[in-house]
């Protein structure tokens, strides 16, 4: 099993904390995991991205240069990840702000309305939650609960009560065919 | 002790140093490798250590000298144009017989170039750097476990021979996370034995100076070739590398560092086609695997070196295997990643090639 992840959007929409959290969940599920940060000036109001792998074998390169799963958080993502997905990978759009659809035809895609899952649950914040949940069941590389559970160790300051909403997110998420 | 951490390659280096028994820590920011002193700060504190936010990296290399004049445990860390600025001070520490540690958690240059991962800094770390006649002892780590584990081995090689010793990674290592496990015994400072060369207060015992000058005729040259004992020492004796399926190989890949991993990306795609692809991962740069090179291309019809500069490894490649076998490379530079299905592409053309004459004989 092997799954090459990226994850994409604006700076503060916790692309980079998904990425994380992904990689921890593999992690302590017993699989080998890589987090690799896009760093620097693009940061800032552009679009932010992060490389995970999830693999039971040795994780070569930490920079998924061809994804088997994107998880597009916003509009420009979309451009900029579509050229680089494998053939029958996995695209997950966030619909609440990503108008454009994918060319290909040779992906699948999945789409979530990330923003208005998390407003159901009045926590604007974590509708990078709602996506994770979409990817734990549409790629079955980890599951929901593994997420869940590495989450007090990613977010060590959060609070319990905002924890659980993260949670809740996740599990709606999943729910997205 | 034992538990199994997700950290950054930069936290990792910092930590691992810490549990080296390094105690004195000065730097100045730059990314990326900007997290090392950001930890340095809380942790050198926090195990009874001193932390430094330097004025600038000439301030915070000499502080260096200084403190491990001392003989203790010390660190210092930059970034490629950082790394160019202490090189001056590195120099002084070399010619002093002084074993700091450093890191240069390289980016694209030259100048001021850009914040991504990059392995341009190859020559500069292994022909020396500053000025004079000397040598640096040099480990690349290929991973986050790595850049955990190779600041003890670089204070024990360092102390052993008197030299200053390094780690060369990239903004790549520094950035990523992996999970790691911190296994070795952690060093009580306390508990190292005082160096007989440490200054510090006198208690009644012969005076002792650290400096890198001799000014009386002659004396320049014998502390310059006891020196060279020490580097003859090190070159037969602390050489370390990686192999992975050389033994049935056609065609070896030569990569440090994140170029290494790409290879890793290669070599998986080529074996599961059936090509008989090795890897070989220089650890230490500086002494270079020159005799294992040469004993691999006794068995191989060629290599080819993969590195993220215009190619500077390649130089030593080629040393080391006396122009038997074509020595090819796949280059990207300035900031730029090589990727798996780059590599694999050009090793399908470097084997349909074959053995052939070397290349620079041609």
């Amino acid at each position: 099993m092997y799954q090459g992840i990226r994850i994409s959007g604006f700076g503060g929409q916790g692309i980079i904390s998904s990425g994380i959290l992904l990689a921890y969940a593999g992690m302590l599920d017993g699989k080998n995991v890589s987090f690799f940060p896009a760093y620097g000036a693009e940061m800032r109001g552009g679009t932010a991205n992060c490389s995970v792998v999830v693999s039971s074998e040795e994780v070569t390169t930490p920079v998924v240069s061809q994804p088997d799963t994107v998880i597009i958080m916003n509009e420009p993502s979309l451009a900029k990840f579509e050229p680089l997905l494998k053939p029958g990978g996995l695209m997950i759009i966030n619909s609440s702000l990503v108008n454009s659809r994918p060319k290909r035809s040779d992906i699948k895609v999945v789409l979530i309305p990330c923003n208005e899952v998390a407003a159901e649950l009045k926590a604007p914040r974590i509708a990078n939650m709602a996506a994770l949940g979409c990817f734990c069941r549409h790629t079955g590389a980890l599951s929901v609960e593994a997420v869940a559970k590495a989450m007090p160790k990613v977010f060590k300051r959060a609070k319990p009560e905002m924890l659980a909403l993260n949670v809740a997110a996740l599990r709606k998420g999943a729910e997205f065919n | 002790m034992g538990d199994k951490l997700l950290m950054k390659g930069n936290d990792a280096l910092s930590e691992g140093a810490v549990r080296a028994g390094c105690r004195f820590f000065a730097g100045y920011p730059i990314t990326p490798q900007n997290e090392v002193p950001e930890y340095m700060s809380w942790r050198m504190p926090q195990a009874g250590g001193a932390f430094i936010q330097a004025e600038s990296e000439v301030a915070a290399i000499n502080m260096l000298y200084g403190a491990c004049a001392t003989g203790k445990r010390t660190m210092t860390s930059s970034s490629s144009p950082g790394i160019s600025l202490k090189q001056e001070g590195i120099s002084y520490c070399a010619g002093a017989d002084l074993p700091i540690f450093f890191a240069n958690v390289a980016r694209g240059g030259p100048g001021l170039g850009n914040i991504a991962g990059a392995q341009g800094d190859y020559f500069q770390s292994v022909r020396g750097g500053g000025h004079g006649d000397y040598r640096t002892f040099v480990m690349a780590p290929g991973s986050v476990q790595e850049m955990g584990n190779f600041p003890l081995h670089c204070y024990e090689v360092a102390e052993k021979y008197r030299v200053p010793a390094m780690v060369l990674a990239d903004g790549v290592l520094g950035q990523m996370m992996e999970p790691l496990e911190f296994t070795f015994p952690e060093v009580d400072p306390q508990k190292l034995r005082e160096p007989d060369w440490a200054l510090g207060a006198s208690t009644g015992r012969k005076k002792r100076a650290v400096r890198s000058y001799a000014l009386a005729e002659g004396k320049l040259e014998i502390m310059t070739l006891d020196r060279a004992q020490r580097y003859k020492q090190i070159e037969e004796r602390e050489v370390m590398f990686e192999t992975r399926q050389c033994d049935d190989a056609d065609l070896v890949l030569v990569a440090y560092g994140t170029s290494a991993r790409a290879c890793a990306a290669a070599q998986k795609l080529a074996r599961a086609e059936g090509l008989k692809v090795g890897l070989f991962r220089p650890i230490t740069l500086w002494p270079f695997p020159k005799k294992a090179l040469l004993e691999l291309a006794g068995r191989v019809d060629s290599f080819l070196v993969v590195e993220m500069s215009l190619g500077q490894m390649i130089d030593d490649v080629k040393l080391a295997v006396e122009c038997s076998v074509p020595v090819h490379l796949h280059a990207r530079c300035a900031g730029a990643i090589p990727t798996g299905e780059d590599i694999f592409q050009q090793l399908q053309a470097v084997l349909k090639a074959g053995k052939g004459e070397c290349i620079c004989c041609k």
